[in-house]
């Protein structure tokens, strides 16, 4: 019983770390870049839902309605305009941009909220449904269907709609997506805008299952890497499962080891199965370059000596 | 640039980091004529088509379409405003199918109405001889489709000028042959087409100018028989006795 009881924990668990790499794997997927404020977008997603709690009174779930397009909004605006011309120079630039965004954004929200720990609550905060036996906590029960919703939804969106198409152009090949007429830029600005928009249902989930500080982004970002490399980048599908595996390792290892055998597992894939998490990134970051989104001269040159 | 020109090229410059291939590339081509590129590898070709289509900055020079000067537009601009392009090494988006493929050219490179925008994705899809595998992966298309796939997405982004880089390479005499019937059919669809392509034979039967580079810049241009006939492209193209 405790084994089927940690396997169900496992579960309910992972809809929150999938949620938590879910923008990190567009973010990586679709514009090539380690966004190093991801961790900071998601614990912003948590302040404005337990601003927006406080203040309008309202249910954390519903604060959504609110926090999702914020995020959005602040994701695009913070791409189009900082990230997307430091990109122009070259990856390392933009990752200095993104290193920059992170410590701003923290401090930002250290001088307004404090230091104090945070958590969001509800109501139904404590109950459990009992379930042949088990005793399923209703909150997890609820956040495994916001983020398995939230999954769903950006799949339909990048499979059904125009700008879904052109994201997933972009994706597989920015230079001969900008030549059928997509524009690249703006089509990072909307992936990243999304990306953001994510880290407000993964701030929601973070904030109603654990307690958290304005220092908690970093956190949050080392659970979306290894959401990423397990679940493969931009692979929406990928990432539901990883979190579901970082789950139930979570859940069948306990506290104390959970943690440990995840970075153990994340390191034996990176060892055993570097292929799909980088060398795919690398292939489609020379893409990117050719682009000219980033400027990478060197690979150009080995592109125009092996077309000539 | 003289009326009937619809690209020009004025005194182009343009390399990757310090090296310099186009050195002072001069050219025009008329509307409504496919414009054969020709030269020993190495000569710019490529890196012309890459300037055209703006992946790669001149650091000199001007280039002009339709009298517009075009030379700091952004690829997807230049996308929009009519000049579309093929590959050597075909470039599909290989996570989508053949039909989302064209679509998406319809959609982003034409800017029309969704409806328009199937129409003209499926009217393209036939014209191409891919519409009976829209629904396929176009990652599980073969080199030949692969080709043609390119062609439909760059057909269906509305283009005036059509840029074809070496669609022969890599086929059989048999796909090469059905490849030149679609290419040859694009004259009559009124395109412009600027066309590289190392099966010289192949291509003379369809083009009404060549022009042949060597070391970054234009050494002649004209009628093609005149061309392949000229002393220059013995020795510099084909290997003088």
């Amino acid at each position: 019983m405790y084994i089927l009881q940690a396997i169900v924990n496992g579960i309910l668990l992972g809809g929150t770390y999938a949620i938590l790499g879910l923008g990190m794997s567009l973010s990586l997927g679709i514009v090539r870049l380690t966004n190093l404020a991801h961790g900071e977008y998601i614990v912003l997603g948590a302040y404005t839902s337990m601003l927006l709690q406080a203040w309008l009174g309202i249910d954390p779930f519903l604060s959504l309605v609110i926090s999702v397009p914020f995020l959005f909004l602040a994701g695009y605006l913070i791409q189009r305009f900082l990230v997307n011309k430091a990109m122009k120079n070259g990856e390392e630039p933009a990752l200095l941009v993104t290193f920059g965004i992170s410590v701003i954004l923290k401090d930002a929200m250290l001088l307004v909220f404090g230091a104090d720990a945070r958590h969001l609550s509800a109501d139904y905060g404590n109950v459990t449904v009992n379930l042949a036996g088990l005793g399923i906590p209703l909150l997890n029960i609820l956040l495994l269907i916001l983020s398995g919703t939230s999954i769903l939804l950006l799949h339909l969106f990048l499979q059904r709609t125009y700008t879904g198409r052109a994201i997933r152009a972009v994706s597989d090949d920015a230079g001969a997506a900008s030549l059928s007429g997509i524009n690249v830029g703006n089509t990072f600005s909307i992936a990243a805008g999304i990306a953001a928009a994510t880290a407000a249902a993964a701030g929601l989930c973070a904030g109603m299952k654990w307690t958290w500080y304005p220092s908690s982004g970093g956190r949050y970002l080392l659970i979306a890497f290894v959401i990423v490399v397990i679940g493969g980048l931009g692979n929406v599908g990928g990432t539901f499962a990883a979190g579901m595996v970082f789950g139930l390792i979570q859940a069948v290892g306990g506290a104390s080891y959970g943690m440990l055998i995840s970075y153990v597992f994340l390191i034996l894939i990176l060892t055993l199965h570097p292929h799909e998490a980088f060398l795919r990134f690398s292939d489609k970051r020379r893409k990117t370059c050719e682009e000219g989104i980033m400027q990478e001269p060197s690979v150009a040159r080995e592109d125009q000596n092996a077309s000539e | 640039m003289r009326s009937g020109e619809i690209i020009s090229f004025d005194d182009i410059k343009a390399g990757y980091g310090r090296s310099r291939i186009l050195k002072g590339l001069s050219f025009s081509v008329r509307e409504g004529e496919v414009f054969g590129v020709i030269g020993p590898n190495g000569c710019g070709k490529s890196t012309m088509l890459n300037v055209l289509t703006g992946t790669l900055c001149p650091s000199s020079g001007r280039l002009f379409y339709r009298e517009k000067e075009i030379s700091g537009l952004p690829s997807y601009k230049r996308c929009r405003l009519g000049i579309g392009r093929t590959w050597q090494i075909p470039r599909p988006f290989t996570g989508m199918t053949v039909y989302d493929n064209v679509l998406t050219g319809a959609v982003h490179g034409a800017g029309e109405s969704v409806k328009q925008s199937r129409e003209k994705a499926e009217k393209v899809l036939k014209e191409t001889g891919l519409a009976d595998k829209s629904r396929i992966p176009s990652g599980e298309l073969t080199l030949l489709d692969r080709k043609r796939l390119e062609l439909a997405r760059a057909m269906a982004s509305g283009p005036e000028v059509l840029l074809l880089d070496e669609v022969a390479a890599g086929l059989t005499e048999a796909e090469t042959k059905e490849i030149m019937a679609l290419v040859g059919g694009l004259r009559e669809r009124k395109y412009t087409v600027i066309w590289i392509e190392h099966n010289i034979e192949t291509m003379l039967k369809a083009t009404d100018r060549l022009m042949c580079m060597a070391d970054g810049r234009n050494v002649i241009c004209g009628d093609p028989g005149e061309v392949m006939g000229s002393e220059i492209v013995e020795e510099l193209y084909l290997g003088k006795d």
